[in-house]
C-alpha cells in the first residue's frame, strides 16, 4: 500500500538504526507520548533494533486508557436505557466500568453499536427519530474534528434526538504535567504525529524552550519512529532543544485550520480528569454553551462524583513511564487482558496490554 | 492512538455536499470519506485518513524527500564497505 | 369449472413462501418441506430411502468423524453462504485428519418466518459444495422455533471419512525441525463479512475464501509427503490456529512476518479497521507441518491447485517447548511472542 509499505522497508530500518548506533555515546531515555506510537514499537519489535544506551519510556497517549472511570460508568448507565441507541468506536467496548462494560451492557440487551465515523451516529439519530442516539465522544485532538462536526451537523439538521458523552483530552498539557513531575526521567519526547497533523506543533515550541528538551513530531510506521528516535538523539549528543518535524508528509507547522475552527467552535477546553493520573488543568475539551444541549451528560442527568481506582492498579505510574507493567504486583495475576484492573491492561494501546501480550513468554 | 491511514481520493465530492464526501481507496477498498477539513484535496491525491475524514493531504515531496533520504544512508553504507 | 370459488376459498393452503412452526411438526408440511427442499437439493440413493439414517459401506481404514455447527450472519456473505461454510467446514475438518471426506449429515434449526425461496439457496448451495468436494449428503433433520428464537437459520453437520494411509496426522506428530506450510493469502473469509456489516461497510472486491481443501491434502499424500499435521485456518485466523498446535504439541515455533501471503485490498481493509490479519478468520486455508526437506515439495503439490496458488513456508518448528511459544519475526526483522486474543477484535481508532 502507498505511503505505508514503504515505511516497512526492513533494510531502511537496518539503515536508521545503524546511523543511531554510530550516534549515539551515552544512555539518553526518551518518551513516545502516542498509544498508536507503543504499539508500532512493540509489534514490530522497534526496541530491539536501538541500542542499549537508549531507554524509551510509554507515556500517556491512549485516550482510552485514561478515561476515567466515572465516565465509563456514565456510559453505562446511558447505554443500558432502554430508549438509547449508544453508538461507540471499538476501543471503549472493553474498557472495565466498576463491575462491567459495554460489552456486557450490549450482552444483556443494551442497544450498543459500533460505529467507524460519528458521522454515522448522526445518520443512525436522523433514521430513528423515535429513539435517543447518544455518541461517546472519546479521544485526543486527531478525533476531535470528526466528533465535532458531527455534534455541529446535528445542530445544523435541527435533530432533538441526538448527544455526545464528551471526554476529549489534550496532548500538551499532559506532557507539561509530566515535565513538572521531579521524578520524570524523560529527556526528549516523540510527540504524536496524528495530533500534530491536525493541531501542527506550535504549542510544543515553548515547552521545549522551556524545558531544554527535543521534541520531534513522528508518524507511526517503523521508519518514522526510527527516525523520531534518531532526531532526538542527535539533538541531544549535540546538546540542541527545538522541535522537528519527522512526519512532514503529514504534518505542517500551523496543522490544519479547517479542522480547528470546527473543533473550537463545537468545543471549549476545559478541566480533565485522566484515569490513574488525576486532574490536569485545561487538559481536555467539552461542549461550549452554545452546543450544550447536545451533551448527554445534561441530557440524561448523569453528571457525578469521581470514583476511587482498585488500589492495586499501578495504571497511573505507567502512563506516567514511572513504572514498567511488569513491575505492578498485579500484572499478570489479578489482572490480565481477560479481567482487566485498569485500563492500560484493557485497550490495545495500553502499555500493560502490549506487554502481556507480546512479552510474557520471556 | 489515532489511527490514520493513507487512501487514495478516487472521485471528488459534490459541489453542493457539505460534508464533502468522496470515495477514497485504501489498497483496493473504497470508503466514503468526508474532505471537509482537506478542501484543497483533488482525485488522485492521497489522504490521510482518521474516523471517516481526511485530516491531511499527504505531500508528495515530503514523502520522497524522506524516502530518498533513506536511499541515501543505504548507498553511503554501501560506499563505506566498498572502501573496507 | 375453473376459476375462484366466491366468497373466498375455505380450504387451508399447502405451498407456503415462509418456514412455519408446522413445517418442524412431522406431518405434512414437513414432508413437503423434505420433498420439495431437501430432497431435489441433494439428491443421492442414501437420502431417498427416507430412513431415520444412512446406511453404506465405508472400505477399508481407519475412520474420521467429525461435528460442527455454523451459525455465520449474515447468511449470505460476498463470495458463499452459510450452506457452502457447512460442507466445506465439515469436509475440511475431515481433510486436516488426513481423511478423504465420504458423507455428511445436516441438522438444520430453521426460524419461523424464513423465507422458503431463502432455504431452497441454501441447499442448492450445499449440493453444489458437496458436488464440489465429492461428498454425499446423506441424511439430516429438521427443526423449526419460533420467530426470534434463531437467526434465520443455524446448520449443525457431522462428517465421516476414510484415511487410507498409515500417517498419523496429528499434533503429536509435529516433531523440532518441521517447516510450517500455508496453502495461501489470509485473512479474506473475515473481512469480506466485515465488508457487510452494517456500519463498517465498505465497497471491495473482496471475497470469502470459502472452499473445500481434501483435495489438496490428496495432492499432497499423492506426492508421499510426510504430512505431520494439518490444522484448517477458521476463527481466531491464522495465529489461533498456530498456537493450538504448538501448545497441544508442546513445540516452539517461529513465523516470518514478510512470508505470510496477504492481499492488497484485505490489508486496506484491515488498516481501516485496525485489525491484525494474523488473528482475522479465515475459511480456505490451511497450514501442514511436514519435514524440512519436503517443504518445497509441499508447496509444489499445493500449489498445483488454484485455491493454492499462493502457498508458501511460513516458518519452521524450532524445538521442545512445554509451553508452545510461538513468536513472529517482524517486517523489521525483530521477534515477538504471538499470543492468544481475549475475544474478538474490534475495529478502533486508538
Amino acid at each position: 500500500m502507498k505511503y505505508l509499505s514503504e515505511y516497512r522497508d526492513a533494510a531502511a530500518c537496518a539503515e536508521v538504526a545503524k546511523a543511531l548506533r554510530q550516534v549515539v555515546t551515552r544512555p539518553w531515555t526518551l518518551m513516545e507520548i502516542c498509544g498508536g506510537q507503543t504499539h508500532a514499537i512493540i509489534k514490530y519489535g522497534l526496541d530491539e533494533l536501538l541500542p542499549p544506551e537508549i531507554t524509551l519510556v510509554h507515556g500517556p497517549g491512549c485516550p482510552v486508557c485514561v478515561t476515567p472511570l466515572e465516565m465509563i460508568e456514565r456510559a453505562i448507565t446511558i447505554a443500558s436505557r432502554e430508549d438509547v441507541i449508544f453508538c461507540s468506536f471499538g476501543d471503549m467496548l472493553r474498557v472495565p466500568g466498576l463491575d462491567k462494560d459495554l460489552l456486557t451492557v450490549k450482552a444483556e440487551g443494551g442497544d450498543v453499536r459500533i460505529v467507524y465515523s460519528p458521522l454515522d451516529a448522526v445518520a443512525l439519530a436522523q433514521e430513528n427519530p423515535e429513539r435517543e442516539v447518544v455518541f461517546f465522544a472519546v479521544g485526543f485532538e486527531t478525533t476531535a474534528p470528526g466528533n465535532a462536526m458531527a455534534v455541529y451537523q446535528a445542530a445544523q439538521r435541527g435533530l432533538t434526538n441526538f448527544s455526545a458523552l464528551v471526554s476529549h483530552v489534550l496532548v500538551p498539557p499532559a506532557i507539561e504535567a509530566l515535565l513538572q513531575s521531579p521524578d520524570c526521567r524523560v529527556q526528549a519526547f516523540l510527540a504524536a504525529g496524528h495530533v500534530c497533523t491536525v493541531m501542527g506543533y506550535t504549542q510544543y515550541e515553548p515547552l521545549s524552550a522551556q524545558y531544554g528538551i527535543p521534541i520531534v513530531v513522528t508518524g507511526f510506521e517503523p521508519t518514522d519512529i526510527l527516525q523520531g528516535v534518531y532526531g532526538c538523539v542527535k539533538q541531544l549528543e549535540r546538546g540542541q532543544a527545538r522541535v522537528d518535524n519527522e512526519y512532514a508528509r503529514s504534518v505542517r507547522r500551523e496543522g490544519n485550520p479547517a479542522a480547528q475552527k470546527i473543533m473550537f467552535e463545537v468545543f471549549e477546553v476545559v478541566d480533565r480528569k485522566w484515569r490513574g493520573i488525576g486532574e490536569i488543568q485545561s487538559s481536555g475539551l467539552g461542549l461550549r454553551e452554545k452546543y450544550r444541549r447536545f451533551d448527554a451528560e445534561h441530557r440524561f442527568g448523569v453528571a457525578g462524583e469521581a470514583l476511587p481506582e482498585p488500589e492495586e492498579c499501578v495504571a497511573g505510574m505507567v502512563l506516567q513511564g514511572l513504572a514498567k507493567p511488569n513491575e505492578c504486583p498485579a500484572f499478570g495475576t489479578a489482572c490480565t487482558p481477560e479481567h482487566p484492573l485498569g485500563a492500560t491492561m484493557v485497550s490495545s494501546e495500553g502499555a500493560c496490554a502490549a506487554y502481556y501480550r507480546y512479552r510474557r513468554g520471556r | 492512538m489515532c489511527l490514520a491511514v493513507p487512501g487514495k481520493v478516487v472521485q471528488s465530492p459534490k459541489d453542493d455536499d457539505p460534508m464533502q464526501q468522496a470515495r477514497v481507496s485504501f489498497g483496493g477498498v473504497v470508503k466514503e470519506v468526508s474532505l471537509a477539513y482537506v478542501p484543497e484535496a483533488r482525485a488522485g491525491d492521497y489522504v490521510m485518513v482518521h474516523t471517516g475524514f481526511a485530516l491531511s493531504v499527504v505531500d508528495e515531496q515530503e514523502a520522497n524527500e524522506v524516502l530518498a533520504y533513506l536511499e541515501q544512508l543505504a548507498a553511503e553504507d554501501e560506499a563505506q564497505e566498498a572502501e573496507a | 369449472m375453473t376459476g375462484k370459488l366466491a366468497g373466498g376459498c375455505p380450504l387451508p393452503k399447502t405451498q407456503h413462501e415462509r418456514v412455519l412452526m408446522a413445517h418442524g411438526g412431522g406431518g405434512r408440511l414437513m414432508q413437503q418441506l423434505i420433498e420439495q427442499v431437501f430432497v431435489p437439493a441433494y439428491g443421492n440413493t442414501a437420502l431417498e430411502t427416507r430412513h431415520d439414517g444412512a446406511v453404506f459401506h465405508p472400505g477399508a481404514g481407519r475412520l474420521a468423524f467429525t461435528t460442527d455447527a455454523y451459525v455465520v450472519q449474515p447468511l449470505f456473505f460476498p463470495g458463499g453462504d452459510i450452506g457452502e461454510l457447512a460442507v466445506y467446514g465439515t469436509v475440511n475438518d475431515l481433510a486436516m485428519c488426513g481423511a478423504r471426506p465420504l458423507y455428511l449429515s445436516a441438522s438444520f434449526i430453521l426460524e419461523e418466518g424464513l423465507p422458503l425461496a431463502d432455504l431452497r439457496r441454501v441447499a442448492d448451495s450445499m449440493q453444489a459444495a458437496a458436488a464440489a468436494a465429492g461428498v454425499q449428503i446423506v441424511t439430516g433433520d429438521t427443526k423449526v422455533v419460533e420467530h426470534g428464537k434463531a437467526d434465520g437459520l443455524y446448520i449443525s453437520t457431522a462428517g465421516v471419512g476414510l484415511i487410507e494411509h498409515d500417517l498419523v496426522v496429528a499434533p503429536t506428530s509435529v516433531r523440532p525441525g518441521d517447516a510450517i506450510v500455508i496453502s495461501g493469502d489470509v485473512a479474506r473469509h473475515g473481512m469480506a463479512i466485515m465488508g457487510v456489516r452494517e456500519g463498517l461497510e465498505f465497497e471491495s472486491a473482496i471475497e470469502s475464501d470459502c472452499a473445500p481443501l481434501n483435495h489438496l491434502v490428496q495432492s499432497l499424500l499423492d506426492a508421499e509427503v510426510e504430512i505431520h499435521c494439518l490444522r484448517d485456518l477458521t476463527r481466531g485466523g491464522l495465529a489461533s490456529g498456530i498456537i493450538e498446535i504448538a501448545q497441544t504439541a508442546g513445540m516452539a515455533v517461529q513465523l516470518e512476518e514478510s512470508a505470510i501471503p496477504v492481499r492488497e485490498d484485505v490489508l486496506g481493509a484491515c488498516e481501516i479497521l485496525g485489525f491484525d490479519p494474523l488473528y482475522v478468520a479465515n475459511e480456505g486455508k490451511f497450514v501442514a507441518f511436514v519435514p524440512a526437506d519436503q517443504a518445497d515439495a509441499a508447496v509444489a503439490a499445493i500449489r498445483s491447485h488454484p485455491v493454492g496458488s499462493e502457498a508458501a513456508v511460513i516458518g519452521k518448528v524450532c524445538g521442545e517447548d512445554q509451553s508452545g511459544l510461538v513468536t513472529l519475526r517482524s517486517l523489521v526483522g525483530a521477534s515477538r511472542v504471538i499470543d492468544l486474543l481475549s475475544g474478538e477484535q474490534l475495529p478502533r481508532i486508538c
